[in-house]
């Protein structure tokens, strides 16, 4: 299936959950991922989630942590 | 100063510009902020969590912000999601109009902090210097406000001393002198103005010296809060000797 992750074209095989999907992104997602938050279509993730979301064709996946700001 | 029953210290710090995290280290060390701020962007493949990590081995208290959102609906799902990376309801709003002037939308910014207020965050929008519009942010439940000096990163201080000076006198929350502040007198300036605070991020992070400039910002904010507490002369249309004009020689 095709996905948007972080803004750019994804392949990922159907039925994939979402904790998969961001052990590929991430070097630690377990077990505590202090730091990032996930939105599947502008919809936040919460942690406890990851392992039984299954994500869907055209889903949009935005993945973020903390970076320097103002 | 207080905000939202927490107790911080009158300096607040930017992260963004600063080079590397044993500069964030030590500029924090030298600043003593009551808070600092970090932004929420996408995961990139190097690096992710390490900023936030340094941050809590400093114990320092972090405050997401909204930066960069251009409408309401954007900075509610940033704000949600820096609830969930970081485990504060605190937010720092930005909603900004455009990305070349970054001036606040407050249209936009009153949408999104009334959503955000119902949904349990305590809040504190990055808003211009106007009294009314800071009023109306204070009712829609916000916890402070954080007007701006000048434009983010351009270092001309406080265009209007008198609007900062009303939006003090129109609120009872916190107010938080965000952006514009360029060298230490300035951000005295905003607590002798009043403001229970200063947010510094570029002319820290962006100085020749960031850990001398976090140093020198800190005693700037001390003075002038002490200044504010000790109540300064009113100025005079004329000269008034503080020496003695009786008992001078030869008169």
């Amino acid at each position: 299936m095709h996905l948007h992750v972080n803004g750019r074209p994804h392949e990922l095989p159907d039925g994939t959950v979402l904790t998969t999907l961001l052990t590929t992104l991430l070097t630690t997602v377990a077990p505590e991922p202090r730091g990032v938050a996930v939105a599947v279509n502008d919809r936040v993730v919460r942690a406890a989630e990851w392992p039984v979301t299954r994500l869907h064709e055209g889903d949009r996946v935005e993945v973020v942590t903390a970076h320097q700001g103002g | 100063m207080h905000v939202a029953g927490q107790e911080l210290a009158p300096l607040w710090l930017g992260t963004g510009g600063l080079t590397s995290l044993e500069t964030v280290r030590r500029v924090v060390a030298a600043g003593a902020p009551g808070l600092v701020t970090v932004s929420l962007r996408r995961v990139s493949d190097t690096g992710e969590g390490s900023l936030l990590a340094t941050l809590d081995q400093l114990g320092v208290r972090v405050l997401p912000n909204t930066a960069g959102c251009l409408s309401a609906r954007e900075a509610v799902l940033t704000a949600e999601l820096a609830r969930e990376a970081l485990g504060t309801d605190w937010v720092k709003l930005e909603v900004i109009g455009d990305e070349h002037s970054l001036l606040p939308d407050v249209v936009e910014l009153l949408e999104a902090a009334e959503t955000l207020v119902d949904r349990g965050f305590t809040v504190l929008p990055y808003t211009t210097g106007d009294p009314v519009v800071a009023r109306r942010l204070v009712d829609a439940g916000c916890a402070a406000v954080m007007p701006l000096g000048s434009p983010i990163g351009s270092g001309r201080g406080i265009a209007d001393p008198h609007g900062i000076e009303a939006v003090r006198a129109a609120v009872d929350v916190p107010v938080v002198l965000d952006a514009g502040i360029g060298t230490p007198s300035e951000a005295t300036q905003a607590m002798e103005l009043g403001c229970d605070a200063v947010l510094v991020a570029t002319a820290v992070t962006r100085a020749e010296d960031p850990v001398t400039m976090a140093r020198a910002m800190s005693l700037a904010v001390e003075a002038g809060a002490l200044a504010r507490t000790a109540g300064r002369i009113p100025r005079r249309e004329t000269a008034r000797a503080s020496s003695p004009m009786r008992g001078r020689v030869g008169r």
